[in-house]
């Protein structure tokens, strides 16, 4: 009874296993109802995820490990798996498997019967196995493996319920099958190697014939651990060494190709036994597909419509879906403003200034919400329906001159080479890439791709100052940045990696999905949900820092003083007048004046947007509100309320001055505002001002900050109706011209990555150099290009468009050059390290 | 005997021998091209590296410097 009590309370760890790209994370989401990245492109999980679900009252923690086609120690996600199922030993591995390739399937789950865990069998994928005309025998598999198989189309639910129940079998029973491949010749090697190791260890905690397979595979990671742990390994190994030699030379066959092609036979065999296949009428769909998509000619036009049509409609559709919505944001800053405490003549409670600078920090990102959701549905289309592996395959050879890998695309989209991507998550996917070398490049040139926080600002600046050609501009950016990063990535793998190994290009190229809409709509939603997390707590707690920074220390007291007497005057003045009109009873209180000025405030803000009746609704309500007032602020009734509705707007206007000084001086004073002012004399270069240097600090915490930043720089007048930011930067900047704004967009385009970027990158390198010199060389080439391009137009006197077509030029001659200087051959790089 | 790289598309063979040993070896074998294997070679890409191969009813791609150690006939 106790001992039941006590399991109940345990968690039990459980492990998804299989190959790339079969279903692990479809199970994984299907069985915890987490949503885990799925899609159709191998090596999407990079790094091992857990989740739990709770059966009978047990919970059961399980573990979605990334795809491996074998357990070798030659990839890190590999060693990942590996070292998952021996060191954190879960009770049961579900070896998820695609049934419909199921000889290749089975040589992994070989290796997952030798480390001697319970494994269950999930033959995945049968949907499409059946439609592919196969037949499988499950029954007689499960004989002849001595371990539960279960056929599911976990995609569709079908099997679920069979998969759980095959859970809880087996972590109540916990015995684990005795089914061994038949090593043949090497049968007595192994046998010689475990019984040594026996000999010196007694019991080791690994197990003894996984151990001795490994050896005689000559597993350099197992070789290391075992001298590490076991004080005389020394014989262990050197027996392995001599076991190794022997059959090399008895065989004429290198012995861990003989493990393999044992597994590949053994596989071969029960497939024979158990697998029925109809023969093949004509040529699979994927294949007519490929047909076109892979075409020599049709394959690249394919791919850069795809890419055009990506950007048309999420940036360019997606940005007129946004005047719709800004109305909606405005209202929940007037909503704002109509909870916070009213502002007095020239002064403003901290408590109001905080939170409308809060709502227009977030307003200014929730504004590119529906591009996104465009953005990212499209994307998702992309990866559900297999498109991406051929992307690799098209782009492979392109980028291999650069010094990177067909698998860089994964990893180069995520991150925006389509433009909105997110470096974290484009970093973390380097993971699949199996050429080290490739897999720093990548990572080290992603930050220069244009992330999703990063587009506000684009499209910000392109709306202003290049609204004629807004296609052509964002082409531009993604173009430019490809072109500049590719250059640094071959520099890069000549320079800092020269001496990082490389691997080879070998990709399964997937059967074509169609992408479901509700998979697709919840990707889409998921990262909007993502994204929006992301606002209100880094970009937040930005807005926060940077309010203090630019608000304090302050005015002095001097200045204070100053503003205060120029107020007094100006009430003053409104006073007299106002005593000579028929309203001067109305406003003898000395906060009448600003009462008046809050009301025609308010009454200005209801009438916007409203229609006839409306406006007539209104009118009556604020006339029973205060008939006095009503008169002065619409000047209706008589020659003495025009008069004093000249007045009002006299004061108002007045006091609007005032108030804009004051911002203007606050700023200027503040710790940021001398921080942008000590480096205008370098940043003039470029063509920034001090307030484009504030935003641009302010991105290094997270780059959407730099719209909110503006977006405040240029504020909203008190009184004003709500403009969009558009408008007020192009009226706050009218020294800027097209050079400004596309000196800002190339900087924005090279800036240096973010610190969530950053901390990832060194992560995924493991090494704070990385970052360092990521973060240095950004900083350089960002504030080189963009000044070298501001200063040399000026001084040519180029327009915008001038200047952008001639450094793209420049930019593609560059590519060019440095794409043609032959790479060292990879392949006598390989054989080095063999 | 000749080599997979050297197969045009459209073109069906046999595996003999992989005679790439370290990582090559190691993937080639994991991905499932063992001795034996009937390859059929689809197609180049665009840029005529990479090629795509069937295998077993799935479709691999591999560089050409890569299929040179895959010997054929
Ligand atoms: N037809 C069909 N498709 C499936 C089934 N299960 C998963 N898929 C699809 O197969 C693709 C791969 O699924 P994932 O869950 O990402 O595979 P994975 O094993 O986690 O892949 P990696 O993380 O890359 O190793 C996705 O497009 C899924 O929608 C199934 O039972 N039937
Ligand atoms: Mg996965």
């Amino acid at each position: 009874m106790l001992k039941s009590a006590e399991m109940a309370s345990q968690k039990r760890l459980i492990a998804l296993a299989g190959q790339p790209n079969c279903g692990k994370s479809t199970v994984f989401n299907a069985i915890t109802g987490a949503s885990q990245h799925v899609a159709n492109y191998p090596g999407v999980t990079v790094e091992k995820l857990s989740g739990s679900y709770s059966i009978n009252g047990t919970r059961i923690e399980i573990v979605d490990l990334p795809g491996t086609y074998s357990l070798t120690s030659f990839s890190p996600e590999e060693k990942v798996s590996r070292d998952f199922i021996l060191h954190d030993k879960p009770e049961t591995i579900i070896n998820v498997a695609d049934a419909a390739s199921i000889k290749r399937s089975l040589y992994l789950t070989f290796q997952l019967l030798e480390m001697e865990t319970p494994v269950i069998l999930d033959l995945n994928m049968m949907d499409v196995a059946v439609k592919n005309g196969m037949t499988i025998d499950c029954n007689g598999l499960e004989q002849a493996l001595g371990t539960p198989v279960i056929p599911t189309a976990i995609k569709r639910g079908e099997g679920k319920q069979d998969l759980i129940k095959a859970i809880e079998d087996s972590l109540a029973s916990g015995i684990h099958s005795n089914f061994k491949v038949d090593y043949g010749p090497m049968e007595p090697s192994i046998q010689a190697i475990a019984a040594e190791i026996t000999a010196a260890a007694g019991s080791f905690s690994y197990p003894l014939r996984w151990l001795a397979i490994k050896l005689m595979e000559g597993d350099l990671e197992v070789e290391k651990r075992l001298s590490q742990t076991l004080p005389d390994s020394g014989r262990i190994l050197a027996l392995a060494e001599a076991e190794r030699n022997r059959f090399r030379q008895n065989h004429d066959e290198s012995p861990e190709k003989h493990i393999a092609y044992a597994r590949y036979r053994e596989a071969d065999r029960l497939n024979r036994l158990f697998v029925h296949q109809k023969p093949r009428t004509g040529k699979s769909l994927t294949d007519r597909i490929d047909r076109f998509v892979c075409h020599k000619f049709l394959g690249p036009v394919i791919l850069a419509l795809i890419v055009y049509a990506l950007y048309n409609l999420s940036i360019v559709q997606g940005y007129k879906i946004t005047n719709y919505t800004w109305p909606l944001l405005a209202r929940l800053r007037d909503f704002t403003e109509w909870i916070m405490p009213d502002p007095g003549f020239i002064t403003e409670p901290m408590i109001r200034a905080l939170a409308l600078w809060f709502v227009d920090s977030v307003n200014a990102l929730l504004n590119y919400v529906p591009i996104f959701f465009i953005l990212f549905s499209l994307i998702a289309i992309l990866e559900d329906s297999g498109y991406m592996p051929r992307m690799a395959f098209i782009l492979d050879r392109l980028l291999a001159r650069f010094g990177l890998h067909g698998q860089s695309t994964l990893p180069m989209v995520l991150g925006g080479v389509y433009v909105g991507g997110c470096a974290v998550p484009a970093i973390m996917s380097t993971k699949g890439i199996p050429d080290e070398k490739a897999r720093f490049a990548t990572m080290m040139i992603i930050p220069m791709l244009n992330c999703l926080a990063k587009i506000p600002l684009y499209i910000l600046i392109i709306n202003i100052y290049f609204a004629d050609h807004k296609s052509l501009l964002m082409v531009f950016i993604a173009t430019i940045t490809l072109m500049l990063a590719l250059p640094v990535a071959k520099i890069l793998t000549l320079t800092v990696l020269k001496n990082k190994p490389s691997e080879p290009f070998i990709m399964e190229l997937p059967t074509y999905h169609l992408p479901t809409i509700s998979g697709v709509l919840k990707r889409a939603l998921d990262r909007i949900w993502m994204f929006l997390k992301k606002i209100v707590t880094i970009v937040a707690a930005v807005a926060v820092v940077l309010f203090a920074l630019l608000q304090f220390p302050g005015l002095t007291d001097e200045r204070k003083t100053w503003y205060d007497t120029q107020a007094e005057i100006a009430l003053a003045t409104f006073h007299q007048k106002m005593v000579k009109t028929a309203f001067g009873g109305a406003l003898t209180t000395p906060d009448a004046a600003m009462e008046l000025i809050l009301f025609a405030d308010r009454y200005k803000g209801a009438r916007m947007g409203s229609d006839k009746a409306a406006m007539e609704k209104i009118n009556t309500r604020f006339k029973s509100e205060n008939p006095a007032f009503y008169a002065i602020t619409t000047g209706k009734g008589g020659p003495e309320a025009k008069t004093a509705k000249r007045t009002l707007k006299q004061l108002s206007q007045t006091r609007k001055k005032l108030l804009r000084g004051i911002k203007l001086e606050k700023i200027q004073n503040s710790f940021l505002g001398k921080f942008g002012r000590t480096l205008e004399p370098v940043t003039q270069w470029a063509g920034f001002n001090w307030r484009v240097n504030i935003a641009l600090l302010s991105s290094f915490a997270a780059k959407e900050s730099t719209v909110a930043t503006l977006g405040v720089l240029y504020q909203q007048e008190a009184g004003t109706e709500n403009q969009s930011l558009e408008k007020r930067m192009e009226q706050g900047e009218k020294g800027f011209t097209q050079l400004h704004a596309l000196a800002l967009l190339l900087m924005m385009a090279l800036f240096p990555p973010c610190v969530a970027t950053m901390i990832t990158l060194k992560i995924q390198s493991g090494s704070v150099k990385m970052m360092l010199i990521s973060f240095g060389y950004q900083s350089l080439l960002g504030f080189l290009v963009a000044s070298s391009v501001f200063t040399i137009s000026s001084l040519l006197g180029l327009t915008g468009l001038q200047a952008m077509f001639g450094f793209w030029f420049l930019a593609l001659l560059l590519a060019i050059t440095v794409g043609s200087i032959n790479p060292k051959n990879n392949i006598t790089t390989l054989k080095e390290l063999s | 005997m000749t080599s997979l790289s050297r197969t045009t598309p459209g073109g069906s063979v046999s595996i003999e021998k992989v005679t790439a040993t370290g990582k090559l070896g190691q993937r080639l074998m994991d991905l499932g091209l063992y001795p034996g294997l009937r390859v059929s070679v689809i197609r180049n890409s665009p840029l005529e590296d990479p090629m795509e191969i069937e295998i077993n009813g799935y479709f691999l791609s591999l560089r050409h410097e890569e299929a040179a150690y895959v010997k054929v006939s």
